[in-house]
């Protein structure tokens, strides 16, 4: 099948091409398949086709070809990087690449089908409007197609395309197509994925990916590309909530305060009354202010600054919204987690959560279940290991202003980072502010060990290491307890008695060697410990039974 | 009631502003990398949006081999005067004191001291936590995969392996001290839509970008611009060349393309017909095999 350039014409009245091309619309897509089901050399004809790839790449494609295809170019070799990168010792991660045609520009979320899929996959599809799954026709349906379809539906992307992949080696025949878009589909309607478009194509040699082919007769719908073209995307931002997560002050002089950000979803317009979380303040639009000029309205995604008619203070981390329709602030909320670490996430850990501009700390505070993504099946955990995905409880230290992922994908999402190491451990989607608990009455013991994440301790340091209870609370507040250092009190007895049953951590560092006798009388010989160093006192701590979250799982979503 | 929706250029615009907030915002001391070139004018300008009505809250720094073009010096000075931003030059003093050239040393070399040093050396001089550059994923292969947030170590040193995921535009900031990193806000601009920006917004830009007769030297497949002095090799002589540069660098190393493409219309109709990614004429990318992957495993941007 011959080429056909898709791009301008070649000798293009190029202000004509500028006015056409100025107004066109940004798709995002992920593709997602394993090393043989011909991923790389759809993305390569796709490039190809649409002149997305540069004369020298293909020279050197041209002598690096091996297996000819049937225009004796391999096409796969423009992306496959693969093997490379293993000899290179490099992570196998999400590449992406760009083309475009007079209709769309086009950003691919190029991802592996097999190793640290999960994770690649999570990542490639958060901004994506569209997923490409493969299938190959000879083998059909397989684990890693559902994997792939639940993993974009669970990022919410809103358009999913299952490329039915090398029909060439089965005859163009209409049955082996029909067969796999029935079976497929009787496996995403368990799963609510939303717009679902089945193409029949050969990525070897083009069939329905730019122009309908001759060779499937039977089959009505668009090419891949054409599909891509026109999928309509318009509809699939939030332009109903207005959200405005502040990200910046500008302050230039005392006569202009601006606030600056990127609208989540909604619309905002000048003279809109708005009301400004968490304090809860109301005011009105002034002026919505860009390099060009006022604007009468922004949408989402404009980056623009906003400017209220009163004074009211606000700092990065507010969010405006419209005063009869405000999102969620709460602590606590459930949420479904991509874990992205080798070390596994574990319930009352403590983690910094990002989300839109906040960050604070927060705590799983139980694991509900893990989600098998091969059969769906929920199943009780302790532990989220790497790629793991799970509904979890979390608890963050201030509210959180917050919207359900599938109503808002941009409130409604977080990632959660290691305060030690600063590495970005998951990814989080969140289904629903927690319902309270119910309980009633004083708080327990165990209440308060699960809200803090740990059982109370008193440490007692040698007598006069005053210094070292600095540098042990620091390294322990850092690791996320809540700790105290009990100086010079009134009552030795009584300090400590009130921050064990507060639950904390407490560090003495008494006066004399009598204080010792003292504390083991007045205090339950599990919640004492003696440290002579820092290393001893993180020691103890860490010996401190962790509470266990209760063990739930295997019920519905 | 009219569809709400962004043009690509919008798309990219926002997505590349909402970057550069979010970095003035969570760093301490950021930077900006100032080329001279086409991309980076591209990023002052989406800089000066972000802030706007306010001036862009961090310094620009420019790396200064001394073997640029005459004419990127002289834009350079006129251009950051006339937007009021703050301009820091460094060079590598001592290595040129001491003799560094690329007629000398050879490319490699003379980069990695006039350039990936000099950078270093600058980021650490200034303390800065951050620094921006305008490097997009569509130039080289190895760019692919890289974040918009690429983290060094103390060194500066980039860690393939050791890189973090980016989900949504949930960009994980946090550093431990003598660790920085460079920001890319143009990730996903493509070189057709820099250029269709330029056109869209009016960019000024050097005018090295536009096709005019050139004293240049043609060595091999390469036109060479004639400027500090080229040694000349037997046989050669200066001739006059209607080219212009696609991207720039060193003199040396910035290869020419023969053009007659002299206003932004023609430059963008070169760029659909003919279809070679930018760096193909610079030396620098093609000295050694992988080489922007070595090179910035070093700390080059």
């Amino acid at each position: 099948m011959p080429v056909e350039r898709l791009s301008p014409d070649l000798n293009p009245d190029a202000a004509e091409w500028l006015e056409a091309t100025a107004q066109t619309e940004l798709l995002r897509f992920t593709t997602a398949g394993s090393v043989d089901d011909g991923k790389s050399t759809l993305i390569g004809r796709l490039l190809y086709d649409s002149k997305g790839v540069y004369e020298d790449q293909l020279a050197s494609v041209r002598k690096a070809t091996r297996n000819l295809s049937t225009n004796g170019l391999d096409l796969s070799l423009l992306t496959d990087g693969l093997r490379a990168e293993r000899e290179q010792g490099i992570t196998i991660d999400v590449a992406y690449r760009y083309f475009s045609t007079p209709r769309r520009k086009f950003i691919i979320a190029d991802t592996p089908g097999h190793e640290q899929y999960t994770r690649n996959m999570a990542t490639g599809a958060s901004t994506a409007n569209l997923a490409v799954i493969l299938i190959d026709a000879r083998y059909g349906v397989l684990p890693q197609s559902r994997r792939h379809a639940f993993l974009a539906t669970l990022l919410g992307i809103p358009h999913l395309v299952v490329a039915i992949n090398k029909m060439d080696l089965m005859e163009f025949r209409e049955d082996v197509f029909a067969r796999i878009r029935d079976e497929f589909g009787r496996f995403v309607a368990q799963i609510e994925a939303r717009d679902i478009t089945y193409i029949p194509i050969s990525a070897l040699d083009g069939d329905n990916v730019v122009n309908r082919s001759p060779r499937t007769p039977w089959y009505e719908g668009p090419a891949l590309l054409e599909h891509l073209e026109t999928v309509p995307i318009a509809r699939d931002l939030n332009l109903t909530d207005l959200r405005f997560p502040v990200q910046y002050v500008i302050r230039p002089n005392l006569d202009f305060r601006g606030f600056a950000g990127t609208l989540a979803s909604g619309v905002i317009h000048k003279g809109d009354a708005i009301t400004v979380l968490p304090s809860g303040r109301t005011s009105r639009v002034k002026s919505i202010v860009t390099w060009e000029g006022e604007i009468e309205e922004a949408f989402a995604p404009m980056s623009v600054a906003v400017c209220l008619e009163d004074e009211i203070d606000i700092s990065r981390g507010d969010m405006l919204a419209l005063p009869d329709n405000l999102p969620h602030a709460a602590r606590r909320f459930d949420a479904t987690v991509v874990w992205m670490n080798q070390k596994p996430l574990e319930p009352n850990r403590s983690y910094l959560i990002k989300q839109t501009t906040q960050v604070t700390q927060a705590r799983v505070r139980e694991i509900r279940y893990r989600i098998d993504v091969n059969t769906l099946e929920h199943q009780a955990a302790r532990r989220l290991e790497l790629n793991a995905i799970g509904v979890v409880s979390v608890e963050a230290q201030r509210p959180l202003l917050f919207d359900a992922y599938r109503k808002n994908r941009f409130t409604g999402s977080f990632i959660l980072i290691d305060p030690i190491t600063n590495e970005t451990m998951g990814a989080g989607m969140i289904l629903q502010a927690a319902t309270p608990q119910g309980a009633a009455g004083p708080v327990t013991d165990g209440e308060r060990r699960l809200a803090r994440g740990h059982a109370p301790l008193a440490i007692c340091l040698p007598p006069g290491q005053v210094e070292l209870a600095w540098l042990l609370e620091r390294r322990l507040f850092d690791h996320g307890y809540t700790v105290h250092v009990i100086r010079q009190p009134e009552s030795l007895r009584q300090a400590v008695r009130t921050a064990l049953g507060a639950g904390l951590i407490a560090i003495v560092a008494p006066a004399g060697p009598a204080d010792w006798e003292l504390l083991r009388q007045a205090v339950p010989a599990d919640q004492l410990v003696r440290a002579e160093n820092v290393q001893q006192g993180m020691e103890a701590v860490a010996r401190l039974s962790r509470p266990e979250a209760p063990l739930t799982g295997g019920e519905g979503i | 009631m009219p569809d709400r929706i962004l043009s690509h250029l919008r798309a990219l615009e926002a997505e590349s502003i909402h970057i550069l907030r979010e970095v003035a915002a969570e760093f301490e001391r950021p930077v900006m990398l100032y080329s001279i070139g086409k991309d980076s004018s591209v990023m002052v300008r989406l800089a000066q949006k972000a802030f706007h009505p306010g001036p862009i809250p961090f310094p620009l720094l420019h790396v200064d081999t001394t073997y640029k073009f005459q004419e990127m010096t002289e834009f350079r000075d006129r251009f950051c005067a006339e937007i009021g931003v703050k301009l820091i030059v460094h060079t590598n003093r001592q290595a040129i004191d001491e003799g560094a050239s690329p007629f000398r040393l050879g490319t490699q070399k003379c980069c990695g001291l006039l350039k990936t040093r000099a950078l270093l050396d600058a980021l650490s001089a200034g303390n800065f936590d951050a620094a921006f550059g305008g490097a997009r994923r569509d130039e080289e292969k190895s760019r692919a995969k890289e974040r918009v947030y690429s983290f060094r170590d103390a060194f500066g040193q980039w860690d393939p392996k050791n890189q973090r995921p980016e989900l949504w535009s949930l960009y994980n900031s946090r550093l431990d001290k003598g660790e920085s990193i460079r920001v890319f806000p143009l990730s996903n601009w493509t070189e057709l839509d820099v250029w269709h920006y330029i056109h869209q917004e009016s960019i000024p830009i050097v005018p090295l970008y536009f096709a005019k007769l050139r004293p240049m030297v043609v060595r091999g497949g390469a036109v060479i611009p004639m400027e500090h002095n080229m040694p000349l090799l037997p046989g050669e002589a200066p001739q006059m060349v209607m080219c212009r540069m696609r991207s720039l660098g060193c003199t040396y190393c910035t290869g020419a393309i023969r053009s007659e493409a002299d206003t932004l219309p023609k430059i963008i109709e070169e760029m659909i017909q003919f279809r070679r990614s930018e760096r193909e004429n610079r030396v620098i990318d093609h000295d050694q095999e992988g080489s922007m992957e070595i090179k910035k495993r070093e700390g080059y941007f």
